[in-house]
């Protein structure tokens, strides 16, 4: 799509025979795109290359040789951005797998995360969330991406709310005839024993 | 996606039964929703609330429109 751009632009501006202020200044274009400019300046030299995603894109801060001191962590729901960019020692994930411990450093994984309690230890403190179900993506530069469907403090949850849920569904995991009814019937037990299990431990 | 005849992955209990994993993670975030304490439960549910309209064409022209919403006089 990038490539046919020069060609119909070079197309347009021939009939229009358009020349570009010279006191423009040319931005410094980062790394971005430059194969595309130089494309660009071969056909059309006279206007200003436009700005592509690429350069508007922060690039991904590189893998340092040694290990670094913080995890970097956002942590990112469909509507809000929990934690962005937040320097921290340690998350500990709810991995379908188990809890996971990431620390600075960790190998580059992408793991599922089942209902569970991601904890946000830094320094002395530590963040509890509880959340629902989503991913987490760590990456080699120890850089961590957790992002999920929902995520609420623990003091949020209501434990009879809880207990009666977890009744309901315990019920009707043994009343299910099909397959998806079993399903939804498990999925309940399992979120609401996560839930449970968050507030007690 | 994988059939399960001749791949010896093991699948979630959700996807065997047919349900996707999308639907998996809304019926998991709406379970949490509704165990939540009171002013952050309406919240939360007002994020679960729906508006859209279906139309079916015929002849290159919409008939009238299907309207699901959870919020009322619309």
């Amino acid at each position: 799509m990038l490539r046919q751009a020069p060609r119909l632009l070079s197309r347009a501006t021939s009939m229009m025979r358009v020349r570009s202020l010279s006191t423009a200044d040319v931005p410094a274009t980062p790394t971005g795109d430059s194969s595309f400019i130089e494309a660009w300046k071969k056909v059309i030299p006279n206007i200003d290359p436009p700005k592509t995603p690429l350069s508007f894109m922060q690039p991904r801060p590189s893998t340092p040789s040694s290990i670094p001191s913080k995890l970097t962590v956002n942590f990112v729901l469909p509507y809000q951005s929990e934690l962005s960019s937040k320097e921290v020692d340690m998350v500990i994930i709810p991995a379908t797998t188990g809890q996971m411990g990431v620390l600075p450093g960790h190998v580059a994984t992408i793991s599922e995360l089942k209902p569970g309690v991601l904890s946000v230890h830094e320094g002395n403190e530590v963040t509890k969330y509880f959340i629902s179900s989503g991913f987490a993506f760590i990456h080699a530069n120890s850089f961590a991406d957790i992002i999920a469907v929902e995520a609420v403090p623990i003091d949020r949850i209501d434990p009879n709310l809880v207990q009666k849920g977890l009744a309901e569904f315990t019920q009707k995991l043994s009343t299910a005839n099909t397959d998806l009814e079993k399903a939804e019937a498990q999925i309940g037990v399992d979120v609401h024993s996560a839930l449970n299990s968050a507030l007690t431990g | 996606m994988a059939s399960a005849a001749g791949s010896t992955a093991a699948v979630p209990f959700w996807r065997a039964a047919g349900m996707t994993y999308i639907s998996y993670s809304n019926i998991c975030a709406s379970l949490v929703r509704s165990c939540l304490k009171e002013p952050h439960k309406t919240e939360a549910l007002n994020r679960e609330k729906v508006h859209f309209a279906v139309s079916k064409w015929a002849d290159g022209k919409a008939e009238k429109p299907t309207l699901r919403s959870d919020t009322p006089g619309e």
